[in-house]
């Protein structure tokens, strides 16, 4: 306990600072000595530069819409703070080459690490070594094994997208008697798909009038959404809902429906990628929502590293320490919001 | 046209050496004792396709989904045939479909709409043809390396190209032609055009020339020298052939997803080199077979069609496709006695 004291002064002064900027309406960093810290004020980080932090980020390879999403919000991000630099390591999805780029950062000596390992189990190790060598690791979507071998981890829902657009399908279909759903889903061997199946398998129990009839794993391509969606379709003559996991093999699976001439049923999609918005908005297909799994992560990982660089807390939070672990909302975007959320859309 | 050049081991449609003569008959089974096992097991597939869900598979629509399914893989299948026959391997195919795709798909070959498409399709495939094609033949390279070189090379600039975007097709002219109404009598374009480069891969490898040349490097590579063959050449043109099926090949891949995507052809290389090895081309070259190789993708493509049909899941996929390859080269083995 004796580093709260010193903590709690850097606190008074951070508040004393903030109060003072918006009384003054500038960033200017001189000394206020009215001492009153509101009701509200916290060690929070904010958009003030604060003290230089170096980030060092390290992702996985960039071949898919939503992971190079990932790397534009990072960068965008870390760009918007004067007082973060960005070390960032060629994205690889071979787990051997991202533990060399991590181990190079740790050596470089970066303050905070943001990873988002290609294979969260295969890079726990050199997590843990981060951590060991003092450097707060922000562990990005994919989770380690440990929580020894991150200070926070923040990333989506994959069970909370099964779930609501399980829910949003059996809203919809809740009036009709032996309602039938199907599930395009994306790549078998990723554990992801699997909790996304789950909650959406969870989700439809509370709909007795709706069964599910068919599932089938893609790749999350478009090549293989298209593929696999014409064998759904042959497969299926009759049903009233479908859920896709991905909305990049989502732009397959829609060509394979406009071929095969079908709109009988609604589509799901997930992910939140801007043709899937663009499709919701014009509401002229069978896509009506998208379940997100928003790339917008990784800005907030920026926040959260950069807040763990200059020892605060969360804008908003009655807490000293950012959190241990974030878990992302996965909100349906429809009709009635996709405006909103068209901003955050990735090609 | 057909001028005799050393004589190639297996080519079975040749006249019959000299000798007595053996029985017509013989010579028509042993050409086609291969096809006619492969028949039998496609025919096995479409009797258990037709049991498991008569409605479903035996359907003109599933005919011709599988048909259109088989399209894109079956047109590098017919180049890959030509190159494993010569006794080579390519195995940057899904690399090259991949970059033909993205490159055609860009915002600045979109202007130029179709045909600018279809050209730049071609173009990239037969340029990475022609750059395998001079690494093996002219700098010697092991086509192994050579083209597992150009496998890292093109899906890298693949990914450089599309930022890691889909491109989405927005040219009506190409997208039109995955439709419905632009099926030619029922059949689909695609199906069109894989059925024509199967009859001109056809009548290339068994009825011209630069089929026998093929055939005769492949055999004996020094021996096709010695007979006045230009190996290095006919290799430079076996290797544009496959680009040149593989520009094709994505070509047909944009019409039928209507996107460049940089993971597209994922794992071509396997798929083609399995169809054509399963369809009696031998891995070591001096025989190849371009009806086997069409055979063996249309067998691939029939069991996943009826495995999704009846909504098995990947994992049981996988396991039963692997099991079906075996089963499928060892009852050809079998039934063919020759090597």
């Amino acid at each position: 306990m004796s580093h709260l004291p010193s903590r709690r002064g850097l606190l008074f002064g951070t508040a004393a600072v903030s109060a003072g900027a918006l009384l003054t309406g500038c960033t200017s960093n001189e000394k206020s000595d009215d001492g009153q810290p509101a009701a509200d004020d916290r060690p929070a980080a904010d958009d003030r530069p604060g003290k230089q932090v170096t980030i060092g980020f390290a992702g996985p390879q960039a071949d898919h819409g939503w992971l190079n999403a990932i790397n534009e919000n990072a960068k965008s991000r870390a760009e918007k703070y004067q007082d973060v630099t960005l070390e960032i390591t060629e994205g690889s999805n071979d787990t051997a080459q991202q533990i060399g780029q991590i181990e190079t950062l740790i050596n470089k000596k970066v303050d905070v690490l943001v990873v988002l390992p290609a294979d969260g189990k295969a890079l726990t190790q050199v997590g843990l070594k981060a951590m060991r060598a003092g450097i707060p690791v922000v562990n990005l979507d994919r989770i380690f094994n440990t929580p020894q071998a991150y200070r926070c981890w923040i990333g989506g829902d994959n069970y909370g997208m099964g779930l609501n657009a399980g829910h949003y399908i059996g809203e919809k279909l809740k009036d009709k008697p032996d309602a039938r759903v199907i599930e395009l889903a994306g790549l078998d061997n990723l554990e992801l798909t699997k909790q996304r199946t789950q909650g959406f398998d969870d989700a439809l129990k509370n709909y007795p009038n709706i069964r599910k009839v068919a599932r089938q794993a893609a790749e999350f391509t478009v090549e293989s959404g298209q593929a696999k969606m014409a064998q759904l379709l042959q497969a299926q003559s009759e049903f009233d809902a479908l859920w896709n996991h991905d909305d990049d093999q989502g732009v397959g699976a829609l060509r394979a429906i406009e071929q095969a001439g079908r709109d009988d049923f609604l589509m799901v999609g997930g992910a939140g990628a801007l043709s899937a918005f663009q499709a919701i908005k014009q509401d002229d297909g069978v896509l009506k929502a998208t379940v997100l799994y928003p790339p917008t992560m990784a800005a907030s990982a920026i926040d959260l590293a950069r807040a763990l660089g200059q020892g605060k807390g969360v804008g908003g939070l009655a807490e000293f320490e950012i959190p241990a672990s974030l878990t992302l909302y996965s909100a349906v975007v429809d009709k009635t919001n996709v405006d909103q959320y068209m901003p955050t859309g990735f090609e | 046209m057909t001028q005799p050049v050393s004589p190639p081991r297996g080519a079975t449609d040749k006249a019959p050496p000299a000798g007595p003569r053996p029985a017509w008959s013989t010579v028509v089974f042993r050409a086609d004792v291969r096809t006619l096992s492969l028949l039998g097991v496609l025919a096995a597939l479409v009797v258990i396709g037709g049991i498991t869900k008569p409605d479903e598979f035996l359907d003109t629509r599933n005919l011709q989904l599988v048909l259109t399914q088989a399209s894109v893989i079956g047109v590098v299948t017919v180049g890959m045939t030509f190159v494993i026959t010569s006794g080579g391997i390519d195995l940057s195919v899904g690399a090259i479909v991949a970059l033909a795709s993205v490159w055609a798909t860009t915002v600045a070959t979109q202007e130029y709409g179709f045909g600018g498409i279809l050209f730049t399709a071609v173009l990239v495939g037969v340029g990475c043809g022609l750059v395998n094609g001079l690494l093996i033949a002219y700098g010697g390279m092991v086509p192994f390396i050579a083209t597992l070189a150009m496998l890292a090379s093109a899906r890298g600039l693949a990914l450089q190209i599309t930022d890691g975007k889909t491109q989405i097709v927005t040219v009506d002219g190409i997208l039109d032609l995955g439709e419905r109404d632009a099926y030619v009598f029922g059949v689909p374009p695609l199906v069109l055009v894989f059925a024509a480069v199967t009859v001109i891969g056809w009548l290339v490898l068994n009825r011209t020339t630069f089929g026998r040349r093929t055939v005769a490097v492949g055999g004996n590579a020094e021996a096709a020298r010695l007979a006045g063959i230009d190996v290095r050449r006919q290799r430079l043109y076996l290797y544009l052939l496959s680009g040149l099926c593989c520009g094709i090949a994505a070509f047909l891949l944009i019409i039928l997803s209507g996107s460049g995507q940089n993971t597209n052809g994922n794992l071509y290389e396997l798929d083609a080199i399995a169809a054509a090895i399963i369809g009696g081309t031998l891995l070591s070259g001096g025989r190849g077979t371009i009806t086997g190789s069409v055979l063996g993708v249309l067998i691939f493509t029939t069991i996943t069609n009826i495995f999704a049909l009846n909504n098995l899941q990947s994992d049981v996929q996988q396991i039963a496709k692997g099991a079906i390859i075996v089963a499928a080269v060892l009852v050809q083995r079998r039934t063919a006695s020759t090597t």
